[in-house]
């Protein structure tokens, strides 16, 4: 057993953070948001830039543009991009969408994809969200229907993230509406310029516009479009999603906010005595401390898994679930503490820690939702893991 | 980065898990919790002979010079069956502090023995403040007359005290210096005029005793260590002390899991298991994530000292998480099995007792959690 990485993947490490600090610091940041890069969780300009610098392809296998990395290395890599809040769509482009046509694609979809993704030109949205089927969704009803060399897709589509910057979505159908609800699905590569796709924007409690709502009506896809074989949808859907419950950015960035609370606690005095030293404030920080390093530890005991190649199921769950729950602590508590200017918006110079609590409680409400919610991963753990039968 | 243990290290498991399952089903527990020893000593000799005494002890020692990860192991397993027996106050407090303070003469006279089982040594050190700071140590050693020192006082919760062969005990040997720079380790035997040793009943039915010390006279061959230097070492102690037990604590909360979910699988309400009822399911589920937590918290600090890296915070930290999980996975097997949960005869309370007295050695939450905010430098 062994808790430390090796000397190559301290040293990748460095090279990512050396290369973030210089062309991700705040500057960038601000600069991006006045160019209005900051709108959806993404700036193309720093996403082509990773593209640039071969940073977007890194999991793929070598023969697609790869680099090979196992987990354990991409996992560095999301984490620094996590901590230095980089705004770019490539965890759900080249993690999730890319690794899964590398790994279920068609050559034909390989050539045609791969490229694009890898060189930041081409960005994805996921489909699979919609009014009727959120937590269960495998009773989703987008219906898609054969017609010759072509599928006639006809259903709305909620909360897809980055749906009104993609060029195309990874959509989940029905195609057999006869088979049990899990046998009948099949995904779908679909060009978003198709005719007969509307999108609405949907702003959040973030003040963001990251995700839109997409209509479908009469949209024809062709047949070549099918990723991983008719009906098989929900099994690539359980891939995908398995690794999409291990983004150890996310918790790299909320851990950068739990290091700058501990500065400010340190800093700050309240009745004549820093805040650190009030016995209760040491309680509450260093609880979130160890839940933190719990967290990560178990991120990585997951990702460990998946570098070994083995289906780490229950484990990602426990993941998602200390993980999502986590953010939310740290934001909640957070706010408590920095007492009552807590509330003002970063915008204001009356603002404490530049209003990045009271951001963090508002933009973490979907961290206990998104990808499975927390009642969902317990109900897996309890399922999957304990074999209790469903209530 | 490697999540794995060795194959020596899963061999070890399985077959300490085999020994408990074979030699020390609950139903010993049982027994143990009953018989005035608190432990088989025919087990314990098995123990040695299995060479599972000295893992982490140098090869002449008689030990096997193996890591802290392989104590966790053995201790996590023994956690987990609630297994009753010296290893935690003789292999770990008693043995660590020799080894680490000793002289030649006294490793090569003591460990040895240790390590086979033929000698218990225990550690004497809380009093009736409770206290594990330096300040709590109120019994005093005052220098004889004709070399050696006199040591006078109570000191509360000495784990195995009543059947050890030696105390290692904790005083307080100077006025002159601070809470930390005054406190020696002295070596005594039980037996020796003025120490009385009685036992206590506490909540988990461990072996634990009060030892009176009515000037009590030491040679000075019997000082562990420097005078005034013994600070340190307990401080050194009670860190892998804490490791230890927390991965004994993390067996002992994955059993009371298994041994709840087992019940609410096969108890049948309102026309099924009550397992199917998500109040349950979540409850547990979000237990299983904590205990899987605490287990890697406890795992990487063992992983530390193995590495002879500094491990306070680490092992406070994984202290102080799994002591609040194990009282809320005792707390819920008791309440998931009803009002069975209340009952002696019922296996499942043996879990919730020792989570409530495991909570409370070597500090709680609270304490462990200050702790960790010191090294930390907050
Ligand atoms: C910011 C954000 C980004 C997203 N991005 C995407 C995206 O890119 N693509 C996409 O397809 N989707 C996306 N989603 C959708 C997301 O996956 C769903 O919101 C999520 O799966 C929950 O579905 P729902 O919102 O319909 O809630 P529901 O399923 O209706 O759940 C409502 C509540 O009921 C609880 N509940 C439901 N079933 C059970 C049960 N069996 N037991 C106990 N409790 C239960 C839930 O836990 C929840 O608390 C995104 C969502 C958010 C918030």
């Amino acid at each position: 057993m062994r808790f430390n990485f090796t000397e190559e993947q301290d040293a990748l490490r460095r090279e990512i953070k050396d290369f973030l600090e210089k062309e991700w610091g705040e500057e960038a940041r601000r600069r991006a948001e006045e160019a209005g890069d900051m709108a959806s969780d993404h700036s193309p300009s720093f996403h082509q830039k990773l593209a640039r610098r071969k940073l977007l392809a890194l999991n793929w296998p070598k023969e697609y543009g790869g680099r090979g990395w196992t987990p354990i290395e991409m996992a560095i890599f999301n984490e620094e991009l996590g901590y230095y809040g980089v705004l770019s769509n490539c965890y759900r482009n080249t993690m999730i969408i890319g690794s899964a046509i590398c790994h279920f694609g068609t050559d034909e979809q390989k050539k045609k994809y791969l490229p694009d993704l890898a060189a930041g030109r081409k960005l994805f949205c996921i489909g699979y969200t919609e009014p009727n089927a959120g937590s269960d969704l495998a009773s989703l009803e987008t219906t898609a229907a054969e017609d010759g060399d072509e599928y006639v897709v006809n259903g709305v589509k909620v909360f897809n993230t980055g749906g009104h910057i993609a060029d195309y979505c990874w959509l989940a159908t029905r195609t057999d509406p006869d088979a049990p609800k899990h046998k009948g699905i099949t995904v779908f590569m679909v060009d978003l310029k198709s005719p007969g796709i509307s999108i609405r924007p949907l702003y959040n409690v973030a003040d963001g516009h990251g995700q839109s709502e997409l209509v479908f009506q009469d949209v024809r896809v062709p047949k070549e479009n099918i990723v991983g074989g008719r009906n098989r949808g929900w099994y690539l859907i359980a891939k995908a999603l398995d690794i999409e419950r291990i983004n150890t950015g996310v918790r790299a960035r909320h851990q950068r906010v739990l290091e700058e609370l501990v500065e400010y606690c340190k800093e700050t005095k309240r009745n004549g005595i820093p805040l650190i030293k009030d016995p209760l404030v040491r309680q509450q920080i260093v609880q979130l401390c160890t839940e933190a390093k719990a967290a990560r530890l178990i991120a990585y005991k997951v990702i460990y898994q998946q570098s070994k190649g083995e289906i780490p199921d229950v484990s990602a769950s426990m993941a998602k679930l200390s993980g999502g729950e986590l953010s939310q602590k740290i934001a909640y508590l957070g706010m408590q503490l920095l007492g009552l200017r807590s509330i003002i918006h970063g915008s204001s110079k009356w603002s404490a820690m530049e209003g990045k609590l009271e951001y963090m409680v508002r933009e973490t409400i979907p961290h206990t939702v998104g990808a499975g919610t927390s009642e969902i991963q317990r109900t897996v753990i309890a399922g999957r893991g304990f074999g209790l039968p469903r209530g | 980065m490697d999540y794995g243990f060795s194959e020596a290290q899963e061999l070890l498991r399985a077959s300490v898990k085999e020994f408990m399952v074979n030699e020390a089903p609950l139903a010993h527990v049982r027994e143990m919790e009953e018989n005035s020893t608190g432990f088989a000593p025919g087990l314990w000799r098995k123990l040695a002979q299995l060479d599972w005494i000295g893992l982490d002890y140098p090869e002449k020692y008689a030990g096997l010079d193996g890591s802290f990860l392989d104590v966790a192991v053995v201790m996590e397993e023994m956690g987990r069956a609630l297994f009753p027996s010296p290893y935690f106050a003789s292999a770990i407090l008693g043995g660590h502090t020799v080894l680490a303070a000793g002289n030649d003469n006294q490793k090569e006279d003591l460990l040895p023995k240790v390590v086979r089982g033929e000698t218990i040594l225990t550690l004497a050190l809380t009093e009736p403040s409770g206290s594990y700071e330096a300040s709590g140590v109120e019994t005093t050693a005052t220098a004889a007359s004709g070399g050696g020192h006199v040591l006078n006082g109570t000191k509360l919760l000495v784990p195995f005290a009543h059947v050890a062969d030696r105390l290692i005990v904790v005083a307080r040997s100077d006025g002159q210096g601070t809470a930390e720079t005054s406190i020696s380790l002295f070596l005594v035997d039980p037996k020796a005029a003025g120490v009385t040793i009685t036992p206590l009943r506490i909540i988990s039915g461990e072996k634990q005793s009060e030892v009176g010390l009515q000037n009590v006279k030491v040679a000075a061959a019997d000082l562990l260590g420097t005078l005034g230097g013994g600070w340190p070492v307990v401080g050194d102690v009670l860190d892998k002390a804490k490791v230890a037990m927390s991965a004994e604590m993390v067996g002992g909360s994955q059993a009371a899991l298994e041994m709840t979910l087992n019940y609410v699988k096969n108890r049948i309400q309102f026309g099924g298991p009550i397992g199917r009822f998500q109040a349950i399911q979540h409850r547990l589920a979000d237990l299983a994530t904590d205990i899987e937590s605490a287990r890697w918290l406890a795992y990487e600090a063992a992983w530390e000292i193995s590495e002879g890296q500094p491990a306070s915070a680490a092992a406070s930290m994984a202290k102080a998480f799994i002591s609040d999980v194990y009282v809320r996975m005792g707390r819920a097997a008791v309440q998931f099995h009803g009002g069975y949960g209340y009952m002696k005869e019922f296996d499942v309370q043996f879990y919730f007792r020792r989570a409530k007295a495991s909570e409370a050695i070597l500090g709680d939450q609270y304490a462990n959690r200050e702790l960790a905010a010191q090294q930390m430098g907050l």
